[in-house]
């Protein structure tokens, strides 16, 4: 007879293995860290720049460069790079982070000879028409004023702005920034970032020897360097804050808090991704528990750690009823107080443990995924025993040294506290 | 290619696996045929509101998240207006698991008057949060009644109106239980580093002994052909002009149904695509525009959407727009325009086949519109569209007595 009241025997994951790339140089010194699987004809390339020469007067410089980047270049006009991208279904990506721009190639192994020249076409010789830096003034302008009615979005902004002032972390942009974009401002941003010594190549899927003799053909001659200084910032601790944003109208109040904490290479951060976990890391997590599952404030709520390159922060993120902000207040300051005053059970960090885990084996779903965790370590200057550390680490770690971390790196009065909507 | 074997269980219940060793995980997919459009007019929203009960506890089993959290393992849902699909990632080596708990739920639910009060909460928090509590976030709970007069789809998956998921009882959801989450309405994919055999035979442990039920007759109310154009006009607190227009076109399953889908790329998938070179760029009448199709089983959609620049007047936007829908009809499309999309969707559905999550769901979905293999089957369809069915079905559809437009105008004090 099936007992259903009695759960199947399970195991921890005990092995998790990382493919880890190999790496070659183009003839121009640009380095190409390939991650190689012949399972699919397809073949994803990453070119990825730092981001350099911050402007505190022109916070948009390189997130506009990135977006309008595939929009012309002597040879070819926007619409032609687009068509012919599209012609071999391929995908030609720019995407700006605060601490990278990159431009993702994804292809079929057999059309890697017809895109990679028009990728080169773009990333050498990008020219900023004037007219089509007019369409996106004028649409990133109405885009803006979209977002600016999102209550989620204000509570970000108003977040980055108070823990990361005016860097490229926290401008919080308004739409005289996007008037003042000038064409030669652009210009000599791209020339400055998108420069062979300022590029890492990352490659994942069929890449054999033919498609790097293809890469270094088009990427390693003929791409002039520049003298381009990375961007570097330095921010205090932050003092309690309470910042405050009425929306009369409003039908839910959106909740963000927290505070600068550590990036990936400090020895505390495996373990404060543990203890945020628990908090609410997962849909089994504290905040989960309590506020959507018990109390039914919200349909979602989290916390998450960010690392970048110069900072690393912590935050708790929700939309909650506007009739009960007030009282999810309470709930959240609550939970974060019972991880400093009492331990957590072997029950629930077991049961973390091995969420942990097997969302990490998880993660590495395919040859992608291991590009990315490639990624991860390598921009922050870490080797793969960072990942053994991890393991180790959500292995081992005990209540008490949870608690302990809860005390050193959830101060309440190092907390910025942005409510958006009503209290 | 997405690889499967296939088996039926005594009690009806429909079994794919897929078997890809290359990861160290599997994934549990379970599809019930039970959506939105089944719902009673009275009682909209409730297939959704259903799904987040499902979480809220199984007859043996009190608890169905943390179990599988402590074997390493993730799952989530979501409701269309179509079906309704649950699934779970986990380790492979603890698939059994993810049998125990979706089973169990299968048998049947704990029905707790707490999870029920609870997650009409929470549902209404999403309601307000995706719907209500954002800029144009209520289009479709305007656009679906504008467009359907009397099927289902005329509501949205969240519901009507708040009242219908505030005024839910227990009697209610236990009805809905028995209809509509038996084995013979549901499909359970398994897939990833498991094998068929293994599959067989937990299959037969876990779900086997459940009974059959009786199997939900579908007997929707279809709609009735479209004869005269319809308008509306909102004014709300947002700050740009939108225009969204809704033609109908036929369901998953009709011979044109992949023309329809190229058709919708022709006009605006990515920056070679017409709407966006035309209305956005040359003519820079709006800062969004798209076209795209509801891909519902029944009778569905196509629209075209976008926000105004401020000082267009939106005689002129929609004018536009029309004159882009009337040169799909008059004229063919090039072959080169034609091979562009063709090659694109080819591409994506190579890419689509990186994520064992997306192959489990893909034969799901298929199983249900009536074989698992038209997955395997979509490329050689897309292939065969001509640019004179463009032409065609352009001329089928694009009338101003079958559209449905929706103005939804800023208010000025946005």
């Amino acid at each position: 007879m099936l007992n259903r009241q009695q759960a199947p025997d399970f195991k921890q994951v005990s092995t998790i293995n990382f493919i880890q790339p190999t790496e070659k140089k183009l003839d121009n010194g640009v380095p190409v860290f390939t991650i190689y699987s012949g399972e699919q004809d397809i073949v994803r390339i990453e070119f990825i720049f730092n981001n350099v020469n911050y402007d505190v007067d022109k916070p948009l410089q390189a997130v506009a460069v990135s977006s309008l980047l595939n929009n012309g270049t002597q040879k070819l006009t926007s619409k032609q790079i687009a068509e012919q991208i599209d012609f071999y279904g391929a995908f030609f990506q720019t995407e700006y982070v605060q601490d990278q721009s990159s431009v993702t190639l994804y292809s079929l192994k057999k059309h890697l000879a017809s895109v990679l020249p028009i990728a080169k076409d773009v990333l050498s010789d990008s020219q900023f028409p004037q007219t089509e830096i007019d369409i996106y003034i004028q649409n990133q302008k109405q885009k803006l004023q979209v977002s600016l009615k999102k209550n989620d979005i204000l509570s970000r902004k108003a977040f980055a702005k108070a823990l990361f002032g005016d860097t490229a972390y926290g401008a919080d942009i308004k739409a005289a920034h996007y008037d003042a974009i000038k064409r030669d401002d652009l210009v000599a941003y791209f020339k400055a970032a998108y420069a062979p010594n300022n590029c890492t190549i990352v490659v994942s899927g069929k890449f054999d020897e033919e498609s790097f003799g293809l890469l270094n053909h088009h990427f390693g001659h003929e791409w002039e360097a520049s003298d381009a200084v990375k961007n570097h910032f330095d921010f205090p601790q932050t003092t309690q804050q309470f910042i405050y944003q009425e929306k009369p109208e409003a039908l839910q109040s959106a909740i963000r808090l927290g505070k600068i904490a550590i990036n990936r290479k400090h020895e505390d951060f495996a373990g404060l991704q543990i203890l945020n976990c628990v908090l609410g890391g997962y849909f089994g997590s504290r905040l989960m528990n309590n506020i959507r599952e018990d109390k039914g404030y919200t349909y979602g709520i989290g916390s998450g750690i960010s690392a970048l390159q110069d900072a690393g922060y912590f935050f708790i993120a929700t939309e909650v009823g506007a009739d009960v902000c007030a009282n999810a207040l309470t709930e959240i300051y609550k939970e974060i107080e019972l991880l400093k005053t009492e331990l957590v059970s072997e029950e629930e960090l077991n049961l973390v443990r091995n969420y942990m885990l097997g969302s990490m084996l998880g993660s590495l779903e395919n040859v992608f995924s291991h590009a990315d965790k490639f990624k991860n370590i390598h921009f922050a200057g870490l080797g793969y025993d960072y990942y053994e550390k991890y393991i180790q680490t959500v292995k081992r770690i005990t209540a008490k040294e949870i608690q302990a971390l809860a005390q050193k790196y959830l101060k309440a009065d190092d907390f910025v506290e942005v409510v958006i909507g009503k209290k | 290619m997405v690889d499967f074997n296939r088996f039926t269980l005594a009690n009806g219940l429909k079994v794919l696996v897929h078997e890809d060793a290359t990861t160290p995980m599997a994934v549990l997919n379970i599809l019930y045929d039970v959506g939105a459009r089944d719902e009673n007019p009275e009682q909209t929203g409730f297939a959704h509101l259903f799904e987040h009960l499902m979480f809220g506890g199984s007859v043996n089993i009190p608890n169905y998240d943390e179990p599988l959290q402590r074997v390493g393992g993730e799952n989530n849902a979501f409701t269309s207006n179509d079906i309704t699909n649950y699934y779970i990632t986990l380790p492979s080596e603890n698939i059994e698991t993810a049998f125990w708990l979706e089973s169990d739920r299968m048998l049947n639910l704990a029905f707790s008057e707490k999870s029920l009060e609870t997650q009409r909460n929470v549902v209404s928090e999403e309601f307000k949060q995706r719907y209500l509590n954002q800029p144009y976030g209520d289009v479709w709970l305007k656009l679906r009644p504008l467009a359907f007069k009397k099927h289902a789809y005329r509501w949205a998956t969240i519901g009507k109106e708040l009242s219908h998921i505030e005024n839910a009882k227990i009697e209610d959801v236990k009805a809905f239980f028995k209809k509509h989450y038996t084995p013979q309405n549901a499909i359970l994919v398994v897939g990833g580093n498991v094998k068929t055999e293994d599959v067989k035979k937990l299959a037969e442990k876990w779900f086997e002994p459940i009974p059959a039920g009786e199997k939900y007759i579908r007997n929707l109310v279809q709609e009735d052909k479209q004869t005269e154009a319809r308008t509306e006009t909102i004014t709300a607190s947002v700050p740009l002009n939108a225009i969204y227009m809704a033609f109908k076109m036929p369901g998953r399953l009709d011979a044109d149904y992949y023309a329809f889908d190229l058709l919708s790329d022709i006009l605006s998938r990515g920056q070679s695509s017409r709407l966006y070179n035309s209305l956005l760029k040359e003519q820079q009448l709006f800062s969004d525009i798209n076209a795209y199709i509801s891909s519902s089983i029944d009778p569905g959609l196509f629209i075209v959407e976008g926000k105004l620049i401020e000082g267009i007047s939106i005689e002129t936007a929609e004018k536009a727009i029309w004159a882009e829908l009337d040169r799909l009809k008059s004229e063919l499309v090039s072959e080169t325009e034609l091979t562009k999309v063709k090659n694109k969707v080819e591409s994506v559905l190579v890419f689509s086949e990186m994520s064992l999550l997306d192959k489990a769901m893909n034969l799901a979905y298929y199983e249900l519109l009536g074989n698992a293999d038209l997955l395997n089957q979509e490329t050689t369809e897309f292939l065969k569209v001509t640019a004179e069915d463009l032409k065609r079905i352009s001329n089928d559809t694009f009338h101003h007595n079958s559209s449905s437009t929706l103005y939804y105008l800023t208010d000025g004090n946005a």
